[in-house]
């Protein structure tokens, strides 16, 4: 028989990507200090990185339930708009959500000014607290869409049915929704916990202190303060066998991610009316929708203030940025292509295992593992833009895949056939037929590749020098050094960045239908 | 020429026997109930099942081990027979060239054929602009520019309606006569055999019965043939 699309490169890729993690974690084991030991101050930080993990995942589920079943069943003006924005924390670069969340919830932030025309004392965000509040703005948008299309796929014919029969919300709730939370919420739970677990730029901004540090923060300190390599092997082995059996344990109830548009099903329901429902809908929207705007306007806004006081470092950095992006895109299409086709053309399940594995390996894991790969050979830093770029590259794979798997899959069914019949196979199945029925998909998956890319804050930090930054990096250290206007300016060219790139992706993909 | 030796296909507890010979340029109605291994049989000739064991000929050559578009043969299926995202010409062309770099002689041979299936003008529509029929007027007009001695249609013209179906036999008819061709249709209604084709080929519960002249086999039906008409 013919060789399927990816039969060759997607084997070949998983391969090379499991590789290059194993490499990095076998020169991070070889720097630690046999036997293994775990000392007390590494077990808080275990405890911490689940708790905040456990927090943050079901808080956000918490607040995203009453905001989608409200969006569910409402039809207002501006309804896709918000649906749409609820998108957005997805590709929102940590660092300026962060610069954004201190802006309204800091000690000095709108909030604690708030407090103190009545005489309360300011919010604290350093700690815990602030690291679960990022999260949750972060991942209660994510919840709220994965709840919202498992509402909107009860079929209409239901509802209309309980309408009929005269059925009390708490009925309609157990005969309806319930069964429906039962088969979602798991999934969204696992995903956003996962997520958490292998936090590094929020836990960097806004935890910090033995109390509040991550598994990847502390990789981090012991790499970069302490150059304690035996130290920073420890905890990435750690972090890999709890992110790992995590993201092991919720491959099997991940839900999947569809793409942007949708979502926009009217719904007639019968079994909301009256004004105390109503009123309750519309306080959960307006709620969740002040969280998601102010932190983000008050980015917008201080960011055209401060646009004036950017230093050239910064233009420098976005270019920077901009090009790290794009390189590390282009890896992740030449990575994520043979892989899909790969897995779309095979059973589902198994296989799709390889591809989790960007999301349990920690990117400073990573790294780390590459820098002491390097150090003996060359000076690591002429290396952190190609490891930067694969790195975030592998991390967004799984992202990716996911997206494309559907569409490969689809493709390979309807038309592999047609294919044979024709005699198209190896580049020109590419050509004619795959890329061409997935373009969507593919300018969606590399949008999400570039705006994560750009907005990364992660391994750059391992390998930074004085000389040159990313954007992202560029900006946290004006942040450090308390140049809060210059950093807002910094933030705002960067959100465009992000959301530029993201969009000229996703236009080029939908640019083929009209 | 289509020969069928002692073909034997085996998939998990089914399974379809055949032995046969078609002469060239015959017009074959497949016909049979549903689940007794047309589309297997169809699938097994054009290679997109793998045979058990026989051996399948077309025009002499042994082409049990060739791959689908090497063996002489085009076919059309249920569904799925044109590409949505190219245009008719695109895909008429891909008949000729799976590169789609054609020549110009080429592109006037894919003009002539849409023109033979009264496509002109629909050029450079896509397949999900023109009506059910259009559709498959072209994916029959590829069929005429790839000009292969056996053409096997598996039902392609069930979505349509009763007069749109006939339209298609007969357009088929002309697209097999013009390209000397000789066709295996599967049909449901055996008044297509009886109208248009030259004999039929009965299948039933996994076993192929060698074709026989329309008007023999109507006139003395087999007890399983009958029972399947319902005479």
């Amino acid at each position: 028989m013919v060789k399927r699309a990816g039969a060759i490169g997607g084997p070949i890729v998983s391969g090379a990507v499991f590789a290059l993690i194993l490499a990095a974690l076998v020169a991070v084991m070889s720097k630690a200090n046999w036997p293994i030991s775990f000392g007390v101050s590494d077990w808080a930080v275990v405890r911490f990185t689940i708790w905040q993990a456990i927090l943050s995942a079901s808080l956000s589920v918490v607040f995203a339930i009453p905001v989608a079943r409200a969006l569910a069943r409402r039809q207002f003006q501006g309804r896709s708009a918000l649906v749409t924005l609820l998108g957005a924390p997805f590709i929102l670069p940590v660092i300026v959500a962060v610069l954004g969340i201190l802006t309204v919830f800091g000690r000095t932030g709108w909030s604690s000014q708030l407090l103190g025309i009545f005489g309360l004392p300011p919010l604290s965000i350093y700690g815990l607290q602030g690291v679960v509040l990022a999260h949750v703005f972060f991942n209660m948008p994510l919840a709220t869409r994965l709840i919202l299309q498992g509402w909107q796929s009860i079929p209409t014919e239901q509802f209309r049915l309980v309408g009929q029969l005269g059925l009390p919300p708490y009925e309609v709730f157990k005969t309806l929704e319930w069964p429906l939370l039962k088969q979602v919420l798991p999934g969204a739970l696992a995903l956003i916990f996962v997520i958490c677990l292998t936090s590094f730029a929020v836990a960097l901004t806004l935890g910090g202190g033995p109390k509040s540090t991550t598994i990847e923060l502390a990789i981090y300190q012991a790499f970069r303060f302490d150059f304690d390599l035996g130290r920073a092997a420890i905890l990435s082995i750690l972090q890999l066998v709890l992110a790992g059996t995590s993201a092991m344990l919720a491959l099997w109830i991940l839900p999947p991610i569809v793409l942007q548009s949708g979502f926009d099903r009217p719904l007639v329901r019968w079994d909301a009316r009256g004004n105390f429902p109503r009123i309750l809908d519309a306080i959960y929207i307006g709620v969740a929708t002040i969280f998601l705007i102010l932190p983000l306007s008050a980015v917008v806004v201080y960011g055209l203030i401060g646009l004036v006081k950017v230093p050239s470092t910064v233009w420098f950095a976005a270019w920077t940025s901009t090009w790290l992006a794009v390189i590390s895109t282009g890896l992740l299409i030449i990575m994520a292509l043979p892989v899909s086709a790969w897995l779309g053309g095979s059973k589902k399940g198994g296989a799709e295992t390889l591809t989790l594995l960007g999301l349990a390996a920690s990117p400073l894991m990573v790294g780390t593992g590459w820098f002491i790969i390097i150090y003996p050979l060359a000076d690591p830093q002429y290396f952190a833009l190609l490891v930067t770029a694969l790195v975030n590259a592998i991390m967004a794979l799984p992202f990716a895949v996911r997206v494309l798997v559907p569409g490969m899959r689809q493709s390979l069914v309807d038309y592999g056939r047609l294919n044979i019949s024709l005699g198209l196979h190896g580049f020109l199945v590419w050509r004619i037929v795959l890329l061409p029925r997935i373009r969507t998909r593919l300018g969606f998956a590399a949008g999400l590749a570039a705006a994560m890319s750009v907005g990364d804050l992660g391994v750059i930090t391992l390998f930074a020098n004085p000389e040159w930054a990313t954007l992202p990096l560029q900006m946290y250290r004006l942040m450090g050094s308390y140049q809060t206007t210059a950093a807002s300016g910094a933030a705002l060219i960067l959100l465009v960045l992000a959301l530029g790139l993201f969009w000229i992706c996703d236009y080029w993909g939908r640019y083929a239908e009209s | 020429m289509l020969k069928v030796e002692r073909l034997v296909v085996q998939q998990n507890d089914f399974s379809l026997r055949a032995d046969f010979i078609i002469e060239s340029e015959c017009h074959i109605a497949v016909l049979g109930p549903s689940g007794a291994g047309k589309s297997t049989l169809l699938g097994a000739i054009g290679g997109y099942v793998p045979l058990k064991q026989g051996s399948v000929f077309v025009n002499g050559r042994n082409v049990s081990n060739t791959q689908p578009d090497q063996r002489g043969i085009s076919m059309l299926f249920q569904d799925g027979n044109l590409f949505p995202h190219l245009t008719l010409t695109q895909n008429v062309g891909l008949g000729l060239r799976p590169t789609l770099r054609m020549t110009d002689a080429e592109k006037e041979q894919v003009h002539q054929a849409l023109m033979c299936v009264g496509l002109a003008g629909f050029e450079s529509r896509k397949p999900g602009d023109v009506s059910g029929g259009q559709q498959s007027r072209a994916a029959l007009a590829r069929m005429l520019v790839q000009a292969k001695p056996l053409m096997l249609l598996d039902e392609p013209f069930s979505a349509l309606g009763p007069a749109l179906r006939n339209e298609m036999l007969e357009l088929t008819l002309e697209v097999a006569r013009e390209a000397s061709a000789t066709i295996m249709i599967i049909t449901h209604d055996p008044k297509d055999a009886e109208r248009a084709l030259d004999q039929i080929l009965f299948v039933n519960a996994g076993q192929a019965y060698s074709p026989m002249p329309t008007a023999d086999i109507m006139a003395d039906p087999p007890v399983a043939l009958s029972a399947y008409l319902g005479l």
